[in-house]
């Protein structure tokens, strides 16, 4: 998951820095991330996981870093497990 | 038993309307001269409006946004200028409030500005952005001083509304020298430690009290004066909605004022008419109509404000940034169409200057809200949220 993240966010994330140089807690918005590319990063999130994300989860926090997005994405992956 | 002969009105409603009286006073020389409205801000002083927001505990009212919205709407029908500086202080005052009581100076400063009535404006465009606020070129640069961090900034401003006549400026910037330019802090500077250096005149259409010239702005304080959380947080929890809102509010009052006078031709005609339907009288239904629903919006919109409020993952969320949004679009869009009506029906005694059917400061104010941050960038904004959100449809929700 971590590398379709990177991969996702290599290619529509716009950042001025390699995502490679980036840690999985880096402050992605402080690295550059505008709100128009993190919409386009969960559009190709969306479409790479076959999810949907709720309402609750669309907010700054839940994009803020690449863990943060490996936790908002697995939350929605178990919550479809357990239904 | 001595009571005082007359007692002092002091509700909230009451100090704004005395404000109002001053503001309506000097209105259209404000407009005409293209000046401060030094009158009503020294009112807003004496009734102590402008620290109602801060909490009791430093000093202040506590007052609600709606409380503020509704004093911002009775300053709007007498004068605009007026109004939107009270408006635009708020919302300056709130981004304190939300987000400055974790830090010692802000919270101090909060004290003194409820103690002192002190007036805050705002150096947030920059030439070069593109008018997106949400990007600066400029960065803030920290050094070793004698007595801790001194911070110090130059930004070339081109808009600081009522530059000259604050007593602080709040200025954001990027967060240091390497920063993307997403990466921003916002600063509170006070009178004294900065200069301004005047580089673009505010001669324009509307909107002229308030004195929105460009300047280049050179600052140094000590460096505890930074706000300590981004200002991508400030800018999606406390500046977005409240600037929303509150000036949306401020463009209801010249909506309303503009129907109050419309009304009030339709009135003086049917008398005169003898029984006849005067000829205005049914698009003074149709501004009626069109005025309750711009209030309705911000009604709603405000209802939503205060419901996000205690909590900041709903304030950052996108349900909220678009409803925001829409308050916005619909209440800078709506006064046109109403202030059009109002001077269809009052004819050529709306269209001249200095009638008590005038509407053309009302107009020309007006035009100024569909380019407060750009409606089109809004309508951007919403659209790329729309990729993703999905919309609550139930109507009570």
């Amino acid at each position: 998951m971590n590398e379709t993240i990177r991969e996702l966010l290599a290619r529509v994330g716009g950042l001025p820095v390699a995502v490679t140089t980036l840690e999985d807690g880096a402050d992605l918005y402080a690295a550059g991330l505008s709100s128009f590319a993190s919409v386009q990063l969960m559009l190709g999130l969306e479409e790479a996981f076959d999810i949907e994300f709720p309402d609750a989860l669309l907010n700054r926090r839940s994009f803020a870093s690449i863990t943060a997005i490996e936790e908002t994405v697995s939350q929605i992956l178990k919550a479809r497990e357990a239904a | 038993m001595s009571l005082p002969a007359f007692a002092t009105d002091m509700t909230l409603g009451a100090r704004a309307h005395r404000v109002a009286a001053v503001a309506g006073e000097f209105a259209d020389r404000v407009d005409r001269e293209g000046r401060f409205p030094k009158e009503a801000v020294d009112a807003m002083k004496a009734e102590r409006l402008l620290g109602l927001q801060i909490p009791i505990a430093f000093g202040g009212e506590g007052a609600s946004m709606t409380e503020l919205a509704e004093i911002c709407s009775i300053l709007g029908q007498a004068c605009a200028s007026s109004a939107m500086v009270f408006a635009m202080h708020q919302i300056k005052v709130s981004s304190l409030v939300e987000h400055g009581s974790e830090s010692a100076w802000h919270m101090d400063f909060m004290r003194e500005l409820a103690a002192r009535q002190l007036l805050v404006a705002s150096a947030t465009t920059e030439a070069g952005i593109g008018g997106n606020m949400r990007n600066s070129i400029c960065a803030i640069e920290i050094a070793k001083g004698a007595e801790g961090d001194i911070c110090r900034l130059t930004k070339d401003a081109t808009v600081i509304s009522y530059g000259l006549h604050g007593d602080a400026i709040m200025v954001t910037s990027r967060s240091h020298e390497n920063a993307a330019p997403s990466d921003q802090v916002m600063t509170v500077f006070r009178r004294g430690q900065y200069t301004l250096e005047k580089t673009v005149d505010w001669d324009t259409l509307g909107m002229r009290g308030t004195c929105s010239d460009g300047f280049l702005f050179k600052g140094e304080a000590p460096a505890a004066q930074i706000f300590p959380k981004p200002f991508a947080e400030i800018a999606a929890q406390s500046m977005l909605a409240t600037s929303h809102l509150l000036w949306s509010a401020v463009w209801y009052g010249i909506a309303a004022d503009a129907v109050l006078r419309a009304q009030a031709f339709v009135r003086a005609a049917a008398r005169k008419a003898g029984g006849t339907q005067p000829p205005g009288a049914t698009r003074l239904a149709e501004a009626s109509n069109l005025l309750q629903l711009l209030k309705a919006n911000i009604i709603a919109g405000l209802k939503v404000y205060a419901d996000a409020k205690a909590d900041p993952d709903q304030l950052s969320s996108m349900a909220f940034s678009i409803a925001m949004n829409n308050v916005k679009l619909a209440s800078s869009e709506t006064i046109l169409t109403i202030i059009n009506q109002a001077m269809i029906i009052c004819g050529i005694m709306g269209y001249k200057n200095g009638t008590p059917y005038s509407l053309g400061r009302h107009l020309r104010d007006a035009h100024s809200a569909q380019l407060m941050i750009s409606n089109d960038r809004i309508l951007g904004n919403t659209s790329t949220m729309l990729l993703v959100q999905k919309p609550d449809t139930s109507l009570i929700g």
